[in-house]
């Protein structure tokens, strides 16, 4: 059966979408990404979709559902690389991807990941313990 | 108006769902759309062939192109399942009988110039939208 690949990168997980997906591959992607974060307790997530023509209502909901899936598995989920045209599109159907992080790029959501990582581990280190 | 061509396509698996964009792609690419045009009709079309397929039970996809006076992208949904009891409602953001977010029928009227819906209980759905470049 058909997949999409996901890459570990150190603590990190990225998915590359290149293929214009029926809604049962998005649905696959969905469960073989939790358990991967489970799998491997990467804390983060990478998700490029900048070669994805289009996300109607369907995949923005995948999109939604795997951030709030790895938020629960304590991952960050990161949407990086959305065509403009898909943009405007997504807006004027209704979708706003409201819960989910976007970065124009790789680099930029990878960025995004390692601050909010660090902010957390700061978090739990330098709390005075009294 | 001037009819430059007509192509009907099954919408009865998810695969078609997948078909059914690539086409409406490609004739909104031949005939000029721009970019976010493109994008815009392919997406309604996406939708809509999905709710042919989930609540419609599966049927067809007429792709008509128009030119003169206007050039544009006709695309006619047809099945023949439940139909719609509330045609209002079921335009409604948020209305859903699925599984879904309930945006495909309002979504879909959204992104495109003209939409049509013809429904009868017991006889099925067709909808017909139109984008004009």
């Amino acid at each position: 059966m058909e997949k999409i690949p996901i890459l570990r990168m150190g603590e990190f997980l990225l998915v590359t979408i290149q293929v214009d997906m029926h809604d049962r591959l998005a649905m696959t992607l969905q469960d073989d990404l939790t358990n991967r974060i489970s799998q491997t307790g990467a804390k983060g997530v990478l998700i490029d979709i900048s070669s994805l023509e289009i996300v109607d209502s369907f995949i923005g909901r995948m999109l939604g559902n795997i951030a709030s899936m790895s938020r629960v598995l304590d991952a960050e989920t990161v949407v990086v690389g959305m065509q403009p045209a898909v943009a405007i599109t997504l807006v004027e159907l209704g979708m706003s991807l409201t819960g989910v992080r976007t970065a124009l790029n790789v680099d930029a959501g990878m960025e995004l990941l390692r601050n909010s990582i660090d902010a957390q581990k700061d978090f739990l280190y330098d709390s005075p313990v009294h | 108006m001037t009819v430059l061509s007509t192509e009907t396509l099954p919408v009865v698996s998810e695969s078609d769902i997948v078909n059914v964009r690539r086409s409406v792609r490609e004739s909104a690419a031949r005939l000029g759309f721009s970019l976010v045009d493109q994008t815009k009709v392919v997406t309604a079309a996406s939708e809509l062939a999905r709710n042919t397929l989930i609540h419609g039970k599966g049927g067809q996809m007429e792709l008509i192109t128009l030119n003169g006076p206007r050039t544009g992208l006709r695309l006619s949904f047809q099945d023949r399942g439940p139909g719609i009891a509330d045609i209002q409602l079921a335009l409604r953001d948020g209305f859903t009988t699925g599984s879904g977010l309930g945006l495909g029928l309002g979504g879909a009227k959204r992104l495109v110039n003209e939409f049509e819906i013809n429904s009868r209980v017991g006889e099925g759905t067709t909808i017909t939208v139109t984008r004009w470049k």
